[in-house]
């Protein structure tokens, strides 16, 4: 094991805790991202929140705001089971707290009941979890379960348990129901922090999971590719569907999560490969991913959120031509745009290439690492298509064009407090995309923590940098090329322009002279081709059909339901609710009733524990 | 980076245009007309670059930006292309990806300058063109697979390089699905029948062309001198596949690959004379026969 940069060591009055938290690279790599978009989300919000400031008590946002960085700054810290669960509770009802405070919008507590809920069921996971770690160990410090040797039914019990309690909190499909809910319901700066950060916690989580329960089968590679697979595909579908912008880009996160799973299943099937590049491609891809989709997801949800200030709608099809009004978010949006859909030469395209590059050097391989390597490639490419779908859609019919309503007469650009985090990730996801190679050495410090312990060798991560490094160099010269040629062809058009005269008109409507803003293609028009090829997973859309001579008023909406709530989670959750019912007698809402169920478990624990009884 | 490569480039450059003058001749010795000189299309960017331009009032600074990024990107994807067997000027592990993903710089930024005007035509182009390439990015991207799983490396020059007739003799359905996977990606990404006409201007059933409607003067050009240029890159690699000459003189090679994408040319011009175009809502499915076609090679290559 590498050695940690420091690790603090307490005894605690908690039965079966200890105060223990340890800073290894993995655990500093989170640290990183997690202070970096707090405080940015921080300084975003004292302007973003300034309208609320008659309403509500801003000190109830600000509070929840600091524990939510706190919780996670311990989740990524904590190294005993009790702690950990405590930070992740705290990071959970925090964070719930934040969702919902715009609470007497019936939509928003609605969508902070389902996060509550979802992740609650996700924690109980986590407990069994621990529960059976700590049985198999005997204590509950981390340190403790790195030495078990777990037969293979409890660790892949153990496994699934990580998977569906991370999962939940990650956005992975079917666990995601609660994302696309709860990211649109808080304000801005908390969807950014939220998605940009706090669900890769779940991932952390996963990749700890994975540390503590020694080198993995090939089935759980199998298993991280298969949801990575249907998370990156289905994400992005249902996110080409939305035209709630903050719903658009929370879907764009269940996508992202899918790319990062399927980099880390990739690295599960290089270490059965005897190969130890794809492991190392697949794991690298993966954090760097991390990394990225913090910053432009980051981004992207911040120049939303000034979208929504000004706008006060989060409907893209009443929106339009923005760019004009709002330059600096709408360039910092477009950026962020190009590198959410893996373009180059910005910071996506360079971690996707590396889960391709991996992949491509799986297809080489066995058949039974093949084949999944395979399928990892086409879902990759089919998410990057529908990805520039995707974000050309949202940017296209945001701020292009001519505005759709009113509303956006009020648009402007916000002050300094807003755009600079824009501004500065903008910069980092440029920086980045065209000089990655700054950032691989720091990125295999993490890789060796995560991969020791499945029996890596320094030198084979050594030479892997070795092999690395070239290919970023060749990618960096050519990118220089590219600016190079771009400058070049910029000064010529303009000096030939120089002479030439330039004119403005009206766009050309193929000869119709009053073009209305009414007659552009809309979010849902733009994405129909599409949306209709994938009818099976987003539902046909009925259209109103003329029967008659005299047809009467009909109607129309091209609205996505989330396939998984609608046909799995509705009616399981429905069919639940019936025999719960009965429950309610044992609660009737009189706090002397409660503290007496209290009083009346403590005696026959008390019983119980004196042997009483038994 | 070697002095040949630039040389190449510098060719490629010039005679890209050609091909489209060959194409449209072909086509109009078909349909029975004289046709346009050889040379058009260098008249055409000529006259085009000496015009001035008319911006409409509803674009942004991303209309004007467009048609240079999607020039450079072509332009320097000319670094990344073998030519007639000799490497290119730049080449490395993993420049197919490269490749791949700059082509899709091109077509967000096409689609951002069409949904600039504000018109419902380029809308509607910009939304099909979305679709199509979807599909079509799966479906190039699977035949790499099969090509990298085949030949063993994963560089678009070693690939292309070592593709010889020997191959085709020993493994004949394999070569012939990913050259068949890669001509439907080479039509669709060129916006040639039967995915695309590129002659109707104001049809409803296009998709390429209309994207451009409101571009004028130097946009114009470098768009059309793009098209060119994807043209050449696209064709090329079906040239290196089908026509793989690795003799011992420099110069039948040389010759061999360039005649041969004057054949292509030949080739496409004798298929939009012959060929309607799909129905719109069949483009997806044959799209989806390209990838499987890609799939189905790489399926043979588990076999053994």
């Amino acid at each position: 094991m590498s050695t940690p940069l420091f690790s603090i060591r307490m005894p605690w009055s908690f039965p079966y805790g200890t105060f223990f938290i340890e800073a290894d690279p993995l655990s500093i790599f989170f640290l990183i991202l997690i202070l970096l978009l707090s405080v940015l989300c921080a300084v975003y919000s004292k302007e973003y929140m300034a309208p609320f400031k008659h309403k509500k008590s801003l000190g109830a946002f600000w509070i929840f705001f600091v524990l939510l960085v706190l919780s996670m700054l311990f989740v990524v810290l904590a190294r005993n089971a009790i702690l950990f669960l405590i930070a992740w509770e705290v990071m959970a009802l925090s964070s719930f707290f934040l969702v919902t405070f715009e609470q007497e919008d019936d939509a928003v507590s609605q969508a902070g009941w389902t996060y509550l809920v979802a992740t609650h069921l996700g924690t109980a996971f986590l407990f069994v979890f621990f529960i059976l770690l700590g049985n198999a160990s005997g204590s509950l410090d981390f340190d403790s379960f790195n030495s078990l040797s777990l037969s293979s039914p409890l660790s892949t019990l153990l496994f699934l348990c990580a998977l569906i309690g991370f999962g939940t909190k990650a956005g992975l499909i079917p666990f995601h129901i609660w994302l696309p809910e709860a990211h649109p319901a808080a304000p801005s700066p908390v969807s950014a922090l939220m998605s940009a950060v706090m669900i890769k916690t779940g991932i952390y989580g996963l990749l700890r999971a994975l540390m503590m329960l020694g080198p993995p089968p090939l089935a759980w590679g199998y298993v991280l590719i298969g949801m990575g697979t249907i998370s990156g595909i289905g994400g992005i579908l249902f996110a080409l569907a939305q035209h709630d912008f903050k719903k658009l880009l929370a879907y764009s996160s269940v996508e992202n999560i899918g790319i990062i799973t399927l980099g880390m299943g990739l690295g599960i099937l290089g270490l059965h490969a005897h190969n130890p590049m794809l492991t190392i491609l697949g794991f690298l891809g993966a954090l760097l991913h991390i990394l990225n989709h913090g910053l432009f997801k980051g981004l992207l949800f911040l120049g939303a959120g000034s979208i929504l200030h000004y706008t006060g709608t989060r409907d893209i099809n009443q929106l339009g031509g923005l760019l004009k009004k709002m330059p600096v978010t709408g360039y910092t949006f477009l950026v962020g745009s190009v590198a959410i859909s893996g373009l180059p030469p910005l910071n996506g395209f360079i971690s996707e290439f590396f889960i391709y590059f991996g992949a491509f050097k799986g297809v080489s391989s066995h058949v039974s690492i093949a084949i999944p390597s395979m399928i990892t490639i086409l879902s990759l490419s089919l998410i990057g298509g529908l990805a520039v779908a995707c974000f050309t859609k949202i940017f296209g019919t945001l701020f292009l064009g001519e505005p759709r309503s009113k509303i956006t007469d009020a648009a402007c650009d916000p002050s300094w407090f807003m755009k600079a985090p824009m501004v500065l990730l903008t910069f980092l996801c440029f920086f980045i995309g065209v000089c990655p190679i700054l950032f691989i050495r720091p990125l295999m410090a993490v890789l060796a923590s995560l991969l020791l312990p499945f029996g890596f060798e320094l030198f084979t991560l050594e030479e892997a940098l070795s092999n690395v490094t070239p290919l970023l160099i060749h990618i960096m010269a050519f990118f220089f090329i590219f600016l190079f040629f771009f400058l070049i062809l910029w000064m010529l058009k303009k000096r030939l322009l120089s002479h030439q005269k330039i004119e403005t008109s009206l766009t050309w409507d193929c000869g119709y002279a009053f073009p209305s803003p009414k007659m552009q293609y809309t979010s849902s028009s733009f994405a129909q081709p599409l949306t209709t090829l994938f009818s099976f997973l987003l539902g046909r859309r009925s259209l109103p059909s003329l029967t008659s001579y005299f047809p009467h008023q009909s109607s129309f909406h091209s609205f996505t339901t989330d396939f998984f709530k609608e046909k799995f989670y509705h009616p399981l959750f429905t069919k639940i609710e019936k025999p719960l019912f009965y429950l309610r007698r044992f609660q009737y809402g009189r706090i002397q009733l409660y503290i007496f169920y209290i009083l009346a478990t403590l005696l026959v624990l008390l019983m119980w524990q004196t042997g009483i009884v038994i | 980076m070697n002095l040949l490569s630039l040389f190449h480039i510098l060719f490629t450059l010039l005679s890209a245009p050609l091909l489209l003058g060959i194409l449209s001749r072909t086509k109009s010795f078909f349909s029975g007309r004289k046709g346009p000189p050889l040379f058009q299309p260098y008249y055409d960017i000529w006259k085009l670059l000496h015009k001035g331009s008319v911006y409409s009032k509803t674009t942004t600074w991303i209309f004007k930006l467009s048609p240079i990024l999607g020039f450079t990107s072509t332009f320097t994807l000319l670094f990344l292309i073998p030519f007639g067997g000799s490497p290119a000027c730049l080449f490395f592990q993993g420049d197919i990806l490269l490749i791949a993903y700059l082509l899709g710089l091109l077509r967000f930024f096409y689609v951002m300058s069409a949904l600039d005007t504000g018109s419902s035509f380029e809308g509607m182009g910009a939304s099909r063109e979305v679709q199509v390439s979807a599909l079509t990015e799966v479906a190039l991207i699977l035949g790499f697979v099969a090509l990298v799983k085949y030949f063993g490396t994963f560089s678009l020059s070693e690939i292309l390089a070592s593709s010889s007739f020997e191959l085709w003799k020993n493994s004949t359905p394999l070569l012939a699905l990913i050259v068949a996977s890669f001509f439907i990606v080479f039509l669709t990404e060129n916006a040639r029948l039967p995915i695309d006409d590129p002659n109707t201007h104001l049809e409803l059933t296009m998709i390429h062309e209309v994207m451009v409607l409101d571009h004028s003067g130097i946009d114009l050009a470098m768009i059309f001198y793009t098209s060119a240029l994807k043209f050449w890159i696209l064709g090329s690699w079906l040239i290196h596949l089908l026509l793989p000459f690795h003799t011992e003189y420099f110069w039948v090679n040389q010759l061999g690959f360039i005649l041969g994408m004057g054949g292509l040319a030949i080739c496409v011009g004798i298929i939009e004379s012959i060929m309607a175009r799909l129905k719109l809502l069949h483009i997806p499915s044959l799209l989806v026969t390209a990838g499987t076609l890609s799939a189905l090679a790489f399926l043979l290559l588990l076999r053994t």
